[in-house]
């Protein structure tokens, strides 16, 4: 790993004015620090957000669920209060990586991220969330915006981020027997009007499958989903799984998803 | 006094372990070290047009960069096969030159080429990208399969080919599959697997300019073994001058065996910069570059009648030895594989042909198991689709054709002496609850899931080796063990053995042996192992050899010091030498009932002679202190046996396998230790099952390791495993005094075969290959269901 400078910032301003475009937050380090020991990342200097309190907590209210961004998987996943509001939410955390990276990674470092294959874009997308930042609120349909891309500005920093509460919902992710990433994950969620179908792992970003959302929101059970074949076109292909397979997966997923809300 | 042996006395090694006191060669640092780190090939197979360190010899802290030149100029020697293999046409095997810095051509990804050595371990690795190396790129060959027909890619070895080597007799085999009712056929491969030890490789080198001695810590299997082929082969040093450590080791499963490239280019460099050189590998380096396993392809047929009796068996088998052979990497797909791929069946013909070669990979030789696991999977895949196509059940074509009587002479290299095949095999299937089993398929498939259960029975040739056997067969050293028992004058005892724990108990299960036989409590006794410069020479761990050889060495050694104990205690005591009895510690004048204490008898030994009330004067003959040694050499192998036996449940619709019951019944003949014995059960089967279900080493067409990383490779985790259900029977072996076998490997050579059994038994005989991945699994699934609705 390459020398950096170490910084730790007190509050977002700060953090803020700090960055550079040779410089990157850091939260639990999962994704930052691994990238920097194998060298495919060099950083001049690294920004700690940790000790900035505004990022950590749990707020629920009637209509949703704000978690800070610093907020750790572990915690997500432990909340009594989550867990009573959108149970599928801490069981998404319950199924990240593995207890090391729960105890350190956050929610906010992993929607910036934005990993085709990380777990929590697809919450934000199924659950209508907001992400607020230092400077705005941003739509969660609007913020994934490709690999790795999110509508993240330089040096924006994600402060929070605001799940509507569903009247239903539920996670269900074919993971990556190697890494425990999404081949494919699929988060099902009823809101009053409409039924979101969130897809992480398949493509190369999360996205709301429009096809299964309408089929749901006309008729809420896995038999009007059963046997959709679905565009493979788009799906990533790796050593892991076929394109077709994921294609299969998705809709799998989403049946076992629907059968648990 | 109660017997240690087969009581589950506590790991003493334990304490160390899990209060982060071990030892290991990275905790190692010494004053004034220095760091290594290596540049290696990014490419598969390429020649090396230019080397240029100009820029990196500048980079800050730069102590020394030495590359192919400078190791070929100083007359170093490269890594050797340690079997020689003939073909069947009678030529020797084929090895390319493996100098630990490639010179002119690098030939796997990762293959060294210089080492830079640094002040610190950061101004080596920034150092050692500003060497510049400028090579040409030749075209890779990575296929197992596909050698034989690429591009040759070491000098003068035609067709990437080892060896053509043939076990058995084509003539008889034909003879017998002419008469046969039914030909059963099968095409398999065997996954290439990476052993993965917790602990990655590394070693730290030291010179001492005054004594001109270099000293080599370094996570081995065999410290002695590592310094003699050093010494004789590697030309590092006379082996007087060499001394090799190996404290605590993290694991090694066959992957520190070997001496590696690392190992021989710090030992040297530190000489040549009178430095001491530390090096630990990275995960990376590890994937890259520790030496793989398994990676076969195999054609085998079995000639039956139509009554289930075996009458021949063919298996022709391409081994990948990956880019060069090494220590174990000709002997494993040979010697270790084709005697044993008959399995534990009485077949009167049988031949095993294995092409061995070369590729642009890893290095491949023996990982747990080696060559068994490969041959196990052979035969029982190949008699669980018989019992299929012949309609007979599993268990019972199994039964018909297990030998009935021992010593079973089997039919290809070995004589059996003991087992009762039937008798686990029963015990077995009364664990797995076998007869349930239809009841809980049904059970399944309520549930929209399919259920298979899959057998296999084995047996192992382990305990390597009788010194004569195996240098018959090409063996470069002869496989016997050594053992030294010293008695302190105060009564404790200091067992010094040739093997090597990394994972093993020996700390425990060895010093129960010695208790036992010394009458000496086992906190009195240490055993210690891993120090060229303790205790005499020795072969090192693996093959399961280390209680079936090195215990017996340990149990000799006892039986020396009681021996002249006896001759002692006659003379103090005024008796007859056949007079004197030992038991429980105690040397008893039978005639007189008078006794001596063993650790009076040592406390003597060291005083010879008589002063006031002490009378201690020895027989004329002895020499005065009490130390043995004993170089035991088996008269055979040891077979364990056993049968396993897994169920499954797979989800058609994603393909994922789900391992619901795992039953192992194993016979390893006494067991000293039972808990250390589970765990190495778990550990076999472990990885066993991460062959059948997830582990898969894979290299693009081009020679990059696609499976690199934890990301991608897929080690198993504690919540893909049942809880095994573990159990035994137990016939003693015959050849060695304290009846036992070894139980190192059976779980990582069962397994494989049992759990694909089940797998294919569930997907109703369809071939998948190992690992058997989810996406693999769909698609049989979905083939399955089009031909179940093809045929309603
Ligand atoms: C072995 C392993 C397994 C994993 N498995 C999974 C899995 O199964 N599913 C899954 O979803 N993920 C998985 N992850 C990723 C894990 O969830 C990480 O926590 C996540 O990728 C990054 O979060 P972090 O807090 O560690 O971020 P860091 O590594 O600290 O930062 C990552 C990036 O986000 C930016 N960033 C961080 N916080 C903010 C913020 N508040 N505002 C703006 N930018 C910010 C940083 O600048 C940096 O570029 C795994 C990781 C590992 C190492």
């Amino acid at each position: 790993m390459k020398d950096f400078n170490y910084h730790s910032a007190k509050d977002s301003k700060e953090a803020s004015k700090l960055a550079s475009s040779s410089s990157a937050f850091l939260a639990g380090g999962m994704t930052t620090i691994p990238s920097m020991k194998l060298g495919l990342a060099t950083y001049k200097d690294l920004i700690d957000i940790k000790n900035i309190k505004k990022l950590s907590g749990i707020k629920v209210s009637g209509k949703s669920v704000t978690i800070g961004a610093a907020t750790k998987h572990v915690e997500v996943s432990n909340s009594k209060d989550i867990k009573k509001a959108i149970p599928s939410l801490s069981s998404l955390a319950e199924g990240i990586g593995d207890p090391q990276v729960r105890n350190r990674g956050t929610i906010g470092g992993s929607i910036a991220n934005n990993d085709p294959s990380a777990d929590y874009p697809s919450a934000c997308i199924a659950l209508n969330a907001t992400i607020h930042t230092n400077e705005r609120k941003i739509e969660a349909a609007k913020f994934f915006k490709g690999m790795f891309e999110t509508a993240l500005k330089k040096g924006e920093l994600i402060e929070a981020i605001e799940f509507q509460i569903p009247e239903k919902s539920s996670y269900q992710k074919h993971p990556n027997p190697a890494s425990r990433y999404a081949i494919v994950g699929v988060y099902v969620a009823k809101h009053k009007g409409d039924v979101n179908v969130a897809v992480t792992g398949a493509k190369s970003c999360v996205y709301n499958d429009k096809e299964m959302s309408k089929a749901l929101s006309g008729n809420f059970s896995s038999s009007s989903i059963d046997g959709m074949d679905l565009d493979s076109s788009e799906m990533n292909s790796d050593m892991h799984a076929s394109a077709d397979f994921r294609a299969s997966l998705v809709v799998t997923q989403a049946k076992k998803a629907v059968d648990a809300c | 006094m109660a017997s240690l042996v087969g009581s589950r006395v506590e790991r003493k090694e334990d304490k160390r372990f899990l209060t982060g006191k071990g030892r290991y060669t990275a905790d190692i640092n010494l004053a004034n070290q220095t760091y290594a780190i290596f540049v290696r090939s990014p490419h598969a197979r390429a020649s090396i047009k230019k080397l240029n360190i100009d820029k990196a010899l500048k980079s800050s802290g730069v102590v020394s960069i030495l590359t192919g030149k400078e190791i070929a100029d100083d007359k170093i020697g490269g890594l050797i096969a340690g079997w020689a293999i003939r073909s069947e046409d009678g030529t020797e095997m084929k090895c390319p030159g493996n100098p630990p810095l490639a010179k002119d051509n690098v030939n796997f990804v990762g293959d060294p080429v210089a080492v830079v050595i640094a002040e610190s371990l950061a101004e080596a690795k920034e150092a050692a990208e500003k060497v510049e190396v400028d090579y040409k790129v030749l075209k890779a060959v990575t296929s197992t399969a596909d050698a034989i027909n690429g591009d040759a890619i070491h000098e003068g070895i035609d067709k990437n080919l080892c060896f053509d080597w043939l076990l058995g007799d084509r003539q008889k085999v034909k003879e017998a599959f002419d008469k046969a009712d039914k030909v059963i056929s099968i095409d398999i491969i065997n996954n290439r697997l990476i052993p993965n030890a917790m602990e990655p490789r590394a070693c730290v080198a030291d010179y001492n300019a005054a004594s001109e001695e270099i000293t080599l810590y370094t996570t081995s299997q065999n410290p002695h073994l590592s310094r003699l082929i050093m010494s004789a082969f590697g030309n590092v040093a006379p082996e007087h001058k060499l001394r090799v450590v190996a404290p605590d080791v993290g694991g090694g499963f066959g992957s520190k065996i070997n001496v590696y490239n690392e190992d021989i280019v710090c030992s040297w460099a530190a000489k040549k910069i009178n430095r001491a050189i530390k090096w630990v590998a990275e995960r990376s380096e590890s994937f890259l570059t520790d030496i793989h396993g398994r990676d076969h392809v195999t054609h085998a047929e079995l000639a039956v009648t139509k009554d289930g009796k075996f009458l021949g068996f063919k298996n022709e088998t391409i081994a990948n030895l990956g880019a060069y052979a090494r220590v174990f990497g000709t002997v494993t797909p040979t010697y270790l594989f084709g005697p044993c791929a008959t399995g534990v069946y009485e077949i009167p013909a049988a031949y095993t042909n294995v092409k061995a070669v070369y590729t642009n990979t890893a290095p491949v030789d023996a990982y747990r198991g080696a060559g068994r696991p490969e041959a196990t999977y052979t035969i029982e895949r190949l008699v669980e689709k018989a019992s299929m196509e012949l309609g007979i059940d599993k268990t019972e074509l199994r039964i018909k054709n297990f030998p009935t009587a021992f010593p079973f002479k089997q039919t290809l290299v070995h004589t059996v002496d003991s087992g009762d095949y039937v008798a686990g095999m029963e015990k077995a299937k009364q664990m797995a609850d076998y007869k349930g089993f239809e009841a809980r398929r049904k059970e399944s498939e309520a549930k929209g899931k399919l259920r298979g259960i899959g057998v296999t029975s084995y047996f192992e040739a382990c305990g390597i080796a009788p010194s004569a056997a195996v240098m018959s067969l090409g063996c470069g050293v002869g496989l016997w063990e050594s053992a030294e028992v010293r008695f302190n004058p105060t009564g404790q005892v200091t067992v010094y053995t040739g093997s090597h724990s990394h994972g093993q108990s020996h700390q425990t299960t060895f010093a129960q042996i010695a208790a036992d036989e010394l009458g000496v409590p086992i906190e009195n006794i240490d055993i210690v192992h891993g120090d060229t410069d303790k205790g005499t020479f020795g072969m090192g761990t693996y093959g399961s050899r280390s209680l079936a050889v090195g215990g017996i060495a340990i149990v000799n050694a006892c039986k020396k010091i009681v021996e002249k104990g006896k001759r002692v205690t006659a003379k103090m005591l005024e008796a007859n030498p056949e007079d004197v009895e030992f038991k429980d510690g105690e040397f008893i004048v039978s005639k007189s009932n008078k006794k001596k204490t063993i650790g009076e008898v040592a406390f003597a030994c060291y005083l010879p002679g008589v002063r006031d009330e002490m009378k201690s004067p020895l027989p004329e003959g002895d020499e005065p202190g009490l130390k043995e040694t004993s170089f035991y050499d088996p008269s055979n192998f040891s077979f364990p046996a056993g049968t396993h036996i897994a169920e499954v449940e797979i989800d058609p619709e994603t393909g994922h396998v789900k391992l619901e019951k795992y039953t192992a019944c194993d016979d390893f003949g006494r067991i000293i230790n039972p808990m250390v014995v589970e765990g190495q059960v778990h550990g076999g089967l472990a990885q066993g099952i991460g062959q059948a279900l997830y582990e898969n080493a894979e290299y693009d067409e081009t020679g990059q390791l696609m499976t690199g990383s934890y990301m991608d490779y897929t080690m198993p985790r504690a919540d893909n495993f049942p809880e095994f259900n573990i159990g035994y029977t137990c016939t003693h072996a015959t050849t060695n005094p304290l009846g036992v076998k070894g139980c190192g490997e059976a779980g990582a050579i069962a397994a494989p075969p049992t759990v694909m059994n089940a797998v294919i038994d569930a997907l109703g005989g369809q071939e998948v290959t190992m690992p058997a991945t989810a996406e693999k699994v769909w698609k049989a699934c979905k083939n399955l269901k089009k031909s179940n609705a093809k045929a309603a």
